[in-house]
């Protein structure tokens, strides 16, 4: 299996756990990604916030790099996925605005054709491509006792409905039960984590994080489970911040989902990036799935 | 529409629905509130979307530009994807950002900075430059808030997860002419 890889901006430094884990996940898996040659940010959501056309015209340019042997490409962060799904779509159902963005495309000798490229996020890829099959065979340490809370987060999910359900999407969760581990029933799995909110607006990211992290808490959950950066890093690193702001004492490890797979298809630790959360996830690993973590330390 | 009709103001609605893709879904809006209801941060806008609605039907443009709703959403969707009327209501309020921008309007929010901010390093550098988008987006907007970020800043570097340097693509020229190009063609601001 080949596709194309959008690894976006966060991947290279501040969620370098999710680039190492999908790296050495994808790579057992036998699932090859060629990274986009050159690529550029996707503008997340501020770049449309003040310009249509050329927040467009940013995006397609990844798209028209994609290698013309590939027509799948796969982005592993919610925006970078939405971004490039939504300028593919719009190209493909309005052609005056396709020659647009294929004009601005032209001034560096671009051209991209809508409707070539179809973009994926990686949870689809493992869920649907691999399959449980594909994913069972490979479990060495079965995850039994970790109670993990499935986050799905908005973009991935919403306002595209081909992905899953908008409302309780379900991949997340079957993908982790392939491993054993204990999925827990997470109500605002697809609930938003305020986004940039945590830079412009602290009162409104808090409460939208709290919400995350009690409803994470009620369910028991030893862990909740991220395929986003964004969604990683508001949840980690902001986790302390929530709680000074509420007088909460949230301690709840902010996972990468393809760190916690690694992890049961007995891959080292030091390929899955651990440590580089905030809040240590190491302690309740131990705690929870020791013989999973033994191996995993051993190598 | 009919209100606005009435006052021979149309060219506010028209505006925002060729900005945006189905933005004439928009005539459809029942006003059944969903949107508002959907949004996790409705609580905290001056008008949920519902009442923008109505109001741009109205043709209230420097009301509408004024509000803090369009830059209280934070893209999730919510609303667009439980819209009975298919309305593409995160779009619209995308488009009332980029209005509400160009207008000077926009107002008691740190959203339009933090946007320019990040769209100057993208056009500069063609990647997203984390320590350089927050230390130029406080330093210019909020620097007192900067002292309360410094631990957070600290943990990040502590956890290897904050670079001192910005990664530039190899092409940047190439970005760079479309980025001209694109901003030539159709761009109001």
């Amino acid at each position: 299996m080949k596709y194309a890889f959008y690894p976006g901006c966060s991947l290279e430094c501040s969620s370098a756990a999710y680039a190492q884990s999908i790296a050495a996940v994808c790579r057992l898996l036998g699932i090859e990604l060629a990274e986009v040659e050159d690529w550029n940010c996707c503008g997340a959501t501020e770049y449309h916030s003040l310009h249509r056309l050329t927040a467009a015209a940013v995006i397609a340019r990844n798209l028209a790099l994609v290698d013309g042997s590939l027509t799948e490409l796969v982005a592993p962060c919610a925006a970078c996925f939405l971004n490039l799904k939504k300028v593919d779509h719009q190209m493909s159902e309005d052609p005056a605005w396709a020659s647009k963005v294929n004009a601005a495309l032209a001034a560096g000798g671009l051209m991209y054709e809508p409707g070539r490229v179809k973009v994926r996020h990686l949870v689809e890829v493992l869920h649907s491509d691999v399959g449980e099959e594909g994913i069972r065979r490979r479990v060495k340490q079965p995850l039994r006792g970790l109670k993990v809370a499935p986050y799905y987060g908005c973009q991935i999910v919403r306002p595209y409905k081909d992905v899953d359900n908008t409302e309780y999407p379900m991949k997340l969760d079957e993908l982790m039960s392939w491993v054993e581990a204990e999925v827990v029933p997470y109500p605002t799995k697809a609930a938003c984590c305020g986004g940039h909110m945590t830079q412009i607006s602290e009162a409104q990211a808090y409460e939208l994080l709290r919400r995350l992290l009690q409803s994470a808490e009620d369910a028991g959950a030893d862990v909740i489970l991220t395929m986003c950066p964004m969604c990683q890093l508001n949840l980690d690193a902001y986790q302390s911040g929530v709680n000074s702001y509420f007088g909460t004492k949230f301690r709840i490890p902010i996972l990468f989902f393809t760190q916690v797979l690694g992890l049961a298809f007995g891959l080292p630790l030091k390929q899955l990036g651990f440590g580089k959360e905030i809040v240590a996830a190491i302690p309740i690993l131990k705690q929870k799935v020791p013989a999973a973590l033994a191996a995993a330390s051993a190598g | 529409m009919v209100h606005a009709a009435i006052r021979g103001e149309t060219s506010f609605l028209n505006e925002v629905i060729e900005e945006t893709p189905h933005g004439e879904r928009l005539l459809h809006c029942i006003q059944c509130g969903s949107c508002g209801g959907s949004c996790p941060n409705g609580p905290d806008m001056d008008y949920s979307p519902r009442a923008i609605f109505g109001m741009i039907q109205a043709g209230e443009r420097e009301r509408v530009l004024s509000a803090n709703t369009q830059w209280m959403c934070v893209s999730c969707y919510y609303c667009t994807t439980r819209c009975p009327q298919q309305i593409p209501i995160t779009d619209i309020l995308y488009t009332l950002k980029r209005m509400s921008v160009r207008a000077g309007l926009a107002k008691g929010t740190d959203a339009p900075a933090l946007a320019k901010s990040f769209v100057h390093y993208v056009d500069n550098y063609g990647r997203a430059f984390e320590l350089g988008l927050a230390t130029r987006f406080y330093l210019l907007n909020k620097p007192l808030a900067m002292v309360k970020m410094g631990p957070l800043g600290l943990k990040m570097l502590a956890h290897g997860r904050m670079s001192f340097l910005p990664t530039r693509i190899k092409n940047l020229k190439q970005l760079q002419a479309i980025i001209q190009k694109a901003r030539e063609l159709g761009e109001k601001s």
